[in-house]
Formats: C-alpha cells, structure tokens, sequence
C-alpha cells in the first residue's frame, strides 16, 4: 500500500518532473490521492479533508531534495504530521491516588472486558499494583463470569455482586471493599454502550459522579469505519474521559479511526489490543500508527526488535547459505531461536511491507517452536546439513529420539521448504533492502 | 434505539406523498417539526433544486453522505459514475428525480436474498444446520439468540450448539439465551474441541427431530490462519452427521466497523463459503455502508439486521429502507 501510494504520489508528479519544489500545481493533483488512501484506511472524512489541507500547506514550497523523489518527500510529511497529530509520545495512565479507580467505558463489543483483564495483569508485572476487578456490566448475559474467568486466568482479585442491579452501588462498595483488602487500583468494567441511548449514556454520567475516578479509558475498536468520529464524540461530551484503549490491532485493519478520534476529542491513545491472549497489551507508538494508517507496514518496530537480537555476522553467513541454497536445519535452528527472542515470526515478517500477505498462508505457530527443537535435535549433522536425505527409516528414528511421530516430521520439513522458499523471495525482494538496513545500523528514512 | 424505526416510518410515509409535497414539507423543515428530516440529502436538494445539470459540488456533497456511510472510496466512486451517466442522458432533473436515481443505483448493488423459511421447509434440509461465524465482538452470540427466538415462534424446533469454546463465559452467555428463549443447547466444557461440539449437536438434534440448528462459533480475527483453520474444520465435520450441512455460513458483522469488515467477508468466504449476512448494532449511529460494497463485490446477500438488545430485535434485511437510512441524519 506504502508502495502503491507512493507510486501514485509520484506518477502525479511526472508530470511536472524538473521542478525544483512543491507548487501548488502539482500538490493539487496528489491531494485527492492522499484523501482517497485515509478514507479507505478508514479516517473520518472531515478529518481526512483538513488533514490533507494542512499537508499541503506543509508541502508547498519544499525542496525537492535530490535524494528523494517528490512522492516520498510528500510521503514523508504525510507520516510526520500524522504522527504529531496523534501525540508525540505515550501517556501514562493515573496511578497516583490511594486505591486508583480506573473506570473502563465503550461501545458493545469494543473488547472491554477482555481489556479490563489485560491492564489487572499488566498493573501487577509492570507496576506492582494489587488490582480489583470489578463486575460492574449488570446487562449483557455472562459478562460477570467472563470477567470471573478472566480475574482467575491473571489471578487478580474480583468484586461482583451478581443479584445487585445497581451499577453505582456495586461500584460503591467495590471501593470499601479494596480498601480493606489492600487494593490499590480499582478496574470497574462496565456494560456496553451505544452512544445514542440516552438512558445508558446518563447511568454512566452517573457512575463517573458517584465514584469520581482517576482515570476514564474509553475503549474502541480499531476497526471501526466512519462512525468512530459519533462514537468517540458522545463519549467525550457525556465523560470527558483521559485516554483511549484501541484494540484488535492485531487484525489487518489499517486503523484509521485512531487519527479519527485523536483529532476530533483530542485524547491521547494509552494502550494498544494485540491478541487474545491476556499478555497482549501494549504501549501506543504514534508513528508507528502513522505507517500502519498510510500502510506502510512497522519497519521501524521490526528493525528496532531485530536489532537487538541480530547478529550481524550471523545474518551475513545466512545470507550467503540462502544464496547457495545450503541452508540446512541448523541453521533454520539457530534462527528460530534468534526469532524467539524477538516474538512471532508471523507478526514480525507482516511488519515488512509487502510480505505479510505473502506469508499469509504460510502456517508457524508460535508455540511450536519446542518440538521443533526437539526434532532437530534429535537429527544427525550430516541429516541437518542434507535435509533430502530423510527418508522413512531416518524419520522413523527421529520420531522415537524426539518423542514425535512421522507425521510431525513431514510437517516440520514442509514448514522448512516453505520458509526457505519464503527467504529465497525475501532475498530478491524488498527485504534485502531490509537486511542492509540492519546491517548498517541505519534507522531507515521514510 | 428506535432509530431505524423512526427512519423507516419517516420514509414509509415521504414515499406515500406526492411530489406536489415537497414544498409544503421543506416549510414544516424550516420550521423545524421534522428535525431527523434535516438529512444531508436535504442538502443536496436545496442545492440542485432549479439546476439542469449537477455540479461539482453537488457531487461532493453526494460523496460525503456516502462516504461517511462506510460505503468505501470504490464503491462511492461508481455509484456517482452511474449517477453522471444518468444525469447526462435525461437532460433535465431535479431533486426528486435525482435523490431516486440514486437510491436506484445503490439498491442495485444490493442482491437480494432467498426466502430461509421455505430453505427450512424442504424435506431435504431437516434439520436445517445454520454455522454462525464472525470476527470477535461483532455480536455473533446475541444474534444466535434473536434468531432462536424467531424460529422458535414460528413453531420450529430448534437446538444451539455452544461451539465457542475458547472465549471466557461465552458458553454461559448462550446458555443463558437458550433459557430465556426456551430451547435447547448442546455444550461442553470451556477449551473442549468446537468442531466436537458442533458434531454433538447435530448428532443430538438429528436424534431428538429438531428443525433447525445454530452453531455459535468463536470470533476470531481474519488474518488468524490457525483459527481461520479450525473454522474449516468445524465446518467439515457437520456434513458427516448431515450430508451438505451446515446449509447456511452467516457471516455476523458489526454494522460500525468500517473498510476492514470487506477482508473479513473475503477471508471468511475463501475458508467457509459464507452465504448470508446478519449486520448488527443498526440502532446506533453507524450506517453499516461497507455492505453494499461486500454484496456488490462478493455477491453475498445481507439477509437479517440488529436493531436492538431485546429478543425481537432481529429483523429482515429490507432493500429500501436501508438505503433511504443512508440519507437520514
């Protein structure tokens, strides 16, 4: 996508090639390129529309310098002020009070709950808190035993009061209840919400009142479309919260309604949705947004993760065997490893623009990282070196050396052959240029 | 709440007025006794009203209403196309003529889906097996419930299959639809395998002569291959109870997400053959526009809307006043 605007970006400048800088002319006949690609990242019309026009005010009477073509310079700025737009860096959330009370509002099926578990965890391993969860979505059917199940899974403490349909009386008694066990932050998750629906938008007015808490997360999914700029609107007016929560962000939308709500309440994003899995909360990174919104793919976080875990003699020497098509099993093995440390393969290779839809198919677990090990292993060198050389008798001794069985072994080597073929097209594609990146220590210039 | 209703009358009655109306019917406007009738659409007519041809404006104006309806930049750009073209072979128009081109040319993006009811009908279809799949948060499990409580009602025996095993409570949660409607589920312990539940619940309500199944299935993100895997597998195994089940593949999608709900009906289609969709959450503010373009593109027809919280909430997709709520504020 990164690729495809540019190219556009710079096929609207053809026209005017020799120009030293940006005019109005030739800004004119990208703009409508640039609004095209946030609308259909999802950025609020309105937003897209005064986005652009600042962009341009931006643009107009740059130098084209030699080293970048006019797409890439306009690119450039685009990333930039979309970046500052959404807030130059990460804000912390307000721990300072005695408990803290965090209440947690959103739409139905923004993932509040599924939230509320993450942040109990990542109060308790981050900040050392003694989080209380509190049951307080009296509506919906089960969502006090999803947040039971959830309080369990990260062993945090729970308050629920299943026959109480009093949402602000729950919440009350909630507090007195962590002040004598020694809570000190106070997570309240409460029912899912439409913006329009005048009587639930006043029980929360009124929650926020009673129980005046320290901080209001309002939480979104990212893949809402135009409707993000109502939504996050309503909010504000009724709760004038502190901070946003965008989850789901490990689907493939490009995430436009983060810029969406940004510009329209002026609130920061404090934590990113990255799994299902309860460890899958991150910090929010600005401009790393800003790439996913123009779909530039996060070569910066990847080549951030990679550079604290590659060894550059180590990647040279790789290089070269992909190159000579002796990559063997060992060397496969000491780059799962490397890659172990860095996080999922899967993830991490969708940061690259271009591949993670070429990859899409290609099947690697996180988790199965162990038997693969495991069978390895159990491989002699000469086997590791020649993996065609594994026939039936072979993979059948492997299998009782590992405590696998064949048919584990053909997937193994299937998985082998597909991630060669995959480093072979890495190889002559974009990510060549990637691997120089490392090598040279240089954060890449976009 | 009662949004998409209030629109559907709204626009059930302008239908039934003459064009002679409309004078009368922009002065009670400006005196401000139809306020939801204050629509972008009354924009555009105030600024086509009197004009030969549309302008830019116009079509910018045109645009906006659809773009901020989820309609996506593609599929606005062609409808706008279709309406040019009108536009320039019948020479004059105004804005009657031209707000129902436009309503033409959206609906006709829109197929239509089959009658389920004489689906389930068919001798061949007992019991009719419905798969409920849909990315996490859509409403998928409130939706099953709605559904239950409609067939239900109109006399037929019906069986859910708590298949979502991996999401905390979600087996409760349908648990407890199955109880207030008054039918039956078949489930097993959370994290036990979705595809065996689904084979028990066929094999069960096969056994006890039900009408028609509902499996609810975990929601899962598009790009999940392993998962997406396992929703094929699930799928799979129904037609060894009941040849050619499941019958129906809805898709549930949450009528606010915007651009990224067509890779979900594409990516779901590719595993599973998806060939309905249910789109929820419509008495909010979101217009749900990203559907013309999946019905247009993918030729997958919207067949049900959620338009509430309460059992009753599930009504059938009807052409016409979806496309007249695109023009309502």
């Amino acid at each position: 996508m990164f690729e495809n605007l540019s190219e556009k970006l710079d096929k609207a400048f053809k026209v005017l090639k020799g120009q030293g800088n940006i005019s109005e002319i030739n800004v004119a006949q990208t703009m409508k390129e640039i609004r095209k690609a946030l609308i259909s990242a999802d950025v609020d019309f309105k937003t897209a529309k005064e986005f652009t026009a600042t962009v341009r005010e931006k643009a107009l009477g740059q130098e084209v310098l030699s080293s970048l073509k006019p797409g890439e310079l306009l690119t450039k700025i685009m990333k930039d002020e979309l970046a500052s737009l959404m807030g130059s860096q990460s804000v912390e959330i307000n721990l300072n009070s005695k408990p803290s009370i965090i209440l947690v509002a959103g739409l139905q099926g923004s993932g509040k709950t599924t939230f509320c578990g993450k942040l109990a965890l990542h109060l308790k391993t981050k900040n050392k808190k003694n989080p209380l969860l509190v049951a307080c979505d009296i509506y919906r059917p089960a969502a006090i035993d999803q947040i039971t199940v959830l309080a369990d899974q990260v062993s945090a403490d729970i308050y629920k009061e299943v026959d109480n349909k009093d949402p602000i009386l729950i919440s009350k008694n909630a507090i007195e209840y962590a002040k004598k066990n020694n809570n000190d932050v106070i997570i309240i998750d409460t029912a899912g919400r439409l913006a329009v629906d005048e009587a639930m938008m006043t029980e929360i007015s009124n929650i926020k009142s009673n129980i005046k808490p320290d901080e209001i997360l309002f939480v979104v999914d990212s893949m809402t479309g135009q409707d993000a700029v109502n939504t996050a609107k309503a909010f504000n007016d009724q709760l004038n919260f502190d901070g946003v929560v965008l989850t789901k962000l490990d689907g493939d939308t490009r995430g436009g309604a983060a810029l969406t709500i940004r510009s329209v309440v002026d609130k920061p994003i404090k934590f990113i949705g990255t799994s299902e899995k309860m460890e899958g909360l991150d910090v929010f990174h600005p401009d790393r947004m800003a790439s996913r919104i123009l779909g530039m793919g996060d070569v910066i976080s990847l080549v951030e993760r990679a550079q604290q875990q590659f060894n550059e003699e180590e990647a040279r020497k790789i290089q070269k065997k992909i190159a000579k098509n002796t990559f063997g099993f060992d060397d496969f093995l000491s780059q799962i490893q490397q890659i172990k440390k860095m996080g999922n393969i899967k993830d991490l290779a969708g940061m690259i623009p271009g591949v993670g839809k070429a990859i899409k198919d290609v099947d690697i677990e996180d988790d199965a990282f162990k038997g693969i090990e495991s069978i390895i292993y159990s491989m002699t060198p000469f086997e590791r070196s020649n993996p065609n050389v594994l026939n039936g008798s072979r993979k059948k001794r492997i299998a009782l050396g590992s405590g696998t069985n064949v048919q584990e072994i053909n997937q193994l080597i299937k998985q082998f052959s597909q991630m060669s073929k995959m480093m072979k097209m890495m190889q002559g594609g974009g990510a060549s240029k990637m691997m120089e990146m490392m090598k040279g220590n240089n954060m890449p210039k976009m | 709440m009662a949004f998409f209703n209030k629109i559907k009358n709204l626009f059930t009655k302008s239908e039934e007025e003459s064009a002679s109306d409309v004078l009368s019917k922009k002065t009670k406007l400006n005196i401000g006794l139809e306020k939801t009738k204050s629509s972008l659409f009354e924009k555009i007519s105030r600024t086509v009203v009197g004009k030969s041809k549309i302008d830019e404006n116009d079509l910018d104006d045109i645009e906006e209403i659809l773009i901020t309806s989820d309609i996506g930049v593609e599929t606005t750009l062609k409808i706008i196309e279709k309406l040019e073209s009108r536009v320039e072979k019948e020479k004059y128009i105004n804005s009657d003529e031209l707000y129902n081109i436009l309503k033409k040319e959206i609906s006709s993006l829109l197929i239509s889906s089959s009658n389920i009811d004489n689906d389930i009908d068919s001798e061949n279809n007992v019991p009719y097996v419905i798969m409920v799949v849909g990315v996490n948060g859509v409403g998928k499990t409130t939706t099953i419930g709605k559904l239950a409580y409609k067939f239900k009602k109109s006399g037929l025996k019906v069986v859910l299959g708590a298949a979502d095993t991996f999401r905390a409570a979600a087996i409760d949660q349908l648990g407890i639809w199955a109880d207030r409607v008054g039918v039956e589920i078949v489930k097993q312990d959370m994290g036990s395998d979705p595809a065996s539940v689904a084979f028990d619940t066929l094999q069960s309500a096969k056994s006890k002569n039900a009408d028609v199944v509902i499996i609810d299935t975990a929601g899962r993100l598009h790009n999940k291959v392993n998962l997406m895997n396992e929703l094929a597998k699930i799928k799979n195994v129904m037609n060894k109870v009941i040849p050619n089940a499941p019958h129906d593949v809805m898709l549930v999608l949450d009528a606010s997400t915007g651009q990224n709900a067509i890779e979900q009906a594409k990516q779901f289609s590719a595993v599973t053959q998806v060939n309905s969709l249910a789109l929820t959450k419509l008495d909010g503010t979101a217009k749900g526009g990203v559907v013309i373009g999946i019905s247009d593109q993918l030729k997958i027809p919207v067949r049900y809307i959620g338009v509430g919280e309460a059992l009753g909430d599930l009504q059938m997709f009807n052409k016409e006043d979806f496309v007249d709520a695109l023009f309502t504020n």
